[in-house]
């Protein structure tokens, strides 16, 4: 414990590096914050983590009936329900990590006002908070796998690595939007409005073959896309998982990631004032 | 009551003068609202309705970037504040509400930024602005032990390894696994206390927290802060209770307009702080649904200045919803350390105040206070016939008495050393 470093205090001007070393100090109250959230939300329902499940769930068999029956939407051969369910797990995980990190500030701004810790550990808990739901909702599909009786090829390996690409894509726009809703209250007021917008905008509900080719370029710069083609791609085992259009939503899903770093340490010294 | 009132030496010199914090010329800027001006007419109201974006947008922008040259809207928290404190030092910080000593922990803990000036802090700093922060009504006591405990910047095994010790502290025992939003306020500040009270910083900055509870947790958290100050630990310590910065602090520093005016001994500080006050407590004061007014004390001579031995008449109104059993009007006088000097209670004379109608005028009057010379503070209250209080307003006046003409001393001894009683005696003195 015994800590003799100096530190100092003076007013701070442009960008500021990442501080791993006092982020790593604070690893447990990342920890508990996420442990707060994860109770608290499911405190006092009777549900409790089944609503985890039953929102999804609903959600997809909405667009199963609207786009798969009625408008007759095409799933690349595979029934409609799994085709979106494999979509809405991921989605719903990055709209979870998004809604949830972008208010993180405010919320808390009780705290912000009182203690210093690093500012990050807000949003950053987030992430965790609301894996549980995220696995709950995987887990379900594996229901569902074995319901339609499909069975996962060796691209199922890539999970993981979709998964990631999805967490730095929410918290990187996270971060951004956080640190400007501390300034902006209408970021809160937008926030799920602007979620359903970027819904369609990523093929949750219809799939990628819909798009013209001539387009797909300029498509494939939106990172969801990619998170959720591959995902998709991953699972259902008749679909090529289609790296051409992956490859740029990687690349801007890490300068996100970087920009929002930036961009929200930049901020951050701010927040106790005007939280 | 005054239990908290005897000096206790600060013996604790450091035994190396090593400056484990000093503030440079820092300065902290905040921008004040600038209110709007308001059209008069509908059509202009709509305009200005359309035009709201843009200028809320600009007023955003503005919350955080400054331009030296709009002057009118930004003032300064703190302006050049100076200053070093060893190792081992405990240091009070004294002013008025303004005067700039939430804005100078706040920078000290890291929370903001100065907007001028520089601080080098030696050690790791734990600071209490507030307990309790991050505790969450759904939790139990156990899990806002850890999550409180982490916010302040311990560690899980820290405070494993001061769990025991830490519910013990705050009595609450079998309710450990109860959410915190069954447990009464009292049982929370505990709680938040004992957490708090366990940080073993190097640097501990603490704010205000003794200003939470009942006067006998007050007491306890007052011995923990003794404890804390005498194991050799550099503590920072503001507070309003002045009774308690000088039990626990041998130096002070006085903020007033953001600026230090005073760095020294505690007692000498202290005088400094009252004999600069300017700050007269509240005209108004609205409790609990009670409406303290036109509250005065005055010497019947009508004066300005009320002198030691004056005749005085308190006179004030209280309005509400008072019940209508019983009730007794209680006017305190306090020391400037909190100590409760004199009581004129209607019930001790005889006094019966029954079926009042929404309103309680009073008017005291007698003869001199035989109060010695100094500031108090005047706490009104009503209570009914069991003693339960009905409203009490805390610091409803401050009053100064001034010596008189024939009383001889033009130096008054310290606050400290002034006493309560003014008392006029002979003094035979052999001289050989």
């Amino acid at each position: 414990m015994e800590n003799n470093d100096t530190v100092t205090i003076k007013p701070t001007s442009g960008w500021k590096a990442l501080n791993f070393r006092e982020l790593w100090r604070y690893k447990d109250l990342l920890y508990f914050l996420t442990l707060r959230s994860i109770k608290a939300k499911y405190a006092q329902s009777v549900l409790g983590v089944g609503w985890a499940i039953i929102q999804p769930l609903v959600l997809t068999l909405v667009f199963t009936v609207i786009f798969g029956n009625l408008a007759k939407i095409g799933s690349d051969g595979i029934p409609y329900l799994l085709f979106s369910f494999t979509a809405m797990v991921p989605w719903n995980y990055f709209q979870n990590i998004l809604t949830e990190s972008t208010g993180s500030l405010i919320s808390n701004r009780e705290m912000i006002s009182k203690v210093y810790f690093p500012r990050l550990v807000l949003p950053l808990s987030a992430i965790f908070s609301k894996m549980i739901d995220f696995g709950i909702g995987f887990l379900v599909l594996i229901g569902l796998l074995f319901y339609y009786q499909v069975v996962p090829d060796v691209e199922f390996i890539y999970i993981p690595f979709f998964l990631l690409l999805l967490i730095i894509t929410s918290i990187g726009i996270g971060l951004i939007l956080s640190a400007m809703a501390v300034q902006f209250r209408d970021i809160n007021y937008a926030m799920s409005f602007m979620v359903r917008l970027i819904m369609y905008s990523a093929p949750v509900v219809y799939p990628l073959s819909l798009i013209p080719d001539h387009y797909k370029f300029v498509y494939a710069l939106n990172p969801l896309v990619a998170v959720i083609e591959g995902f998709r791609a991953s699972v259902i085992p008749t679909a090529v998982i289609p790296w051409t259009i992956i490859y740029p939503g990687i690349l801007v899903s890490i300068c996100l990631l970087i920009m929002g770093l930036f961009y929200f340490r930049k901020m951050e010294k701010h927040f106790a004032d005007i939280a | 009551m005054g239990g908290n009132v005897e000096t206790v030496g600060n013996d604790n010199l450091p035994s190396m003068e090593e400056v484990v914090i000093s503030v440079k010329e820092v300065s902290k800027r905040y921008r004040i609202g600038v209110a709007d001006e308001r059209k008069d007419t509908l059509a202009g109201q709509i305009g200005q309705l359309l035009l709201s974006p843009f200028k809320n947008f600009k007023r955003l922008i503005q919350l955080k970037n400054f331009k030296d040259t709009d002057a009118s809207n930004v003032s300064w928290a703190l302006k050049n504040v100076n200053f070093e404190v060893n190792r081992g030092e405990v240091l009070g910080i004294i002013g008025h509400n303004g005067a700039g000593k939430s804005t100078l922990l706040k920078i000290l803990s890291r929370i903001t930024e100065p907007t001028e000036g520089e601080i080098q802090i030696k050690g790791r700093v734990s600071s209490l602005l507030e307990v309790g922060t991050g505790f969450h009504p759904e939790l139990s006591g156990r899990e806002n032990v850890y999550m409180n405990g982490t916010i302040l910047g311990m560690t899980k095994k820290e405070i494993d390894a001061k769990f025991d010790e830490i519910v013990e502290f705050s009595g609450i025992g079998k309710y450990l696994d109860t959410p915190v939003k069954f447990y009464s306020s009292g049982m929370k500040v505990r709680l938040a206390f004992s957490v708090a009270a366990h940080l073993e910083p190097e640097i501990l900055i603490i704010d205000e927290v003794l200003a939470v509870g009942d006067a006998e947790f007050q007491n306890k958290c007052l011995g923990k802060m003794n404890e804390v100050a005498n194991s050799g630990r550099t503590v920072l310590f503001v507070s309003h209770n002045i009774a308690a910065v000088k039990s626990l602090c041998s130096r002070s520093i006085v903020l007033k307009g953001g600026m230090k005016i005073f760095d020294g001994l505690t007692k000498d500080g202290i005088d400094n702080y009252l004999d600069s006050s300017a700050e007269n407590v509240g005209n108004e004061n609205v409790n609990n649904g009670f409406r303290l007014s036109r509250l005065t004390f005055r010497s019947l001579t009508n004066s300005e200045i009320f002198y030691v031995n004056d005749n005085f008449v308190i006179t004030g109104n209280i309005e509400g919803d008072f019940p209508s059993d019983n009730l007794t009007l209680l006017v305190l006088f306090k020391t400037v350390f909190g100590v409760r000097a004199l009581n004129l209670s209607t019930r001790l004379h005889g006094v019966e105040i029954k079926g009042l109608d929404k309103v309680l005028n009073f008017k005291v009057t007698g003869q001199t206070l035989n109060l010695m010379p100094s500031v108090y503070y005047l706490e009104i209250k009503v209570l009914r016939m069991n003693g339960e209080p009905i409203v009490s307003f805390d610091n409803a006046f401050r009053l100064n008495i001034e010596p008189s003409s024939d009383f001889l001393p033009i130096l008054l001894p310290s606050y400290e050393d002034r006493g309560v009683l003014y008392k006029r005696v002979s003094f035979l003195i052999n001289q050989d």
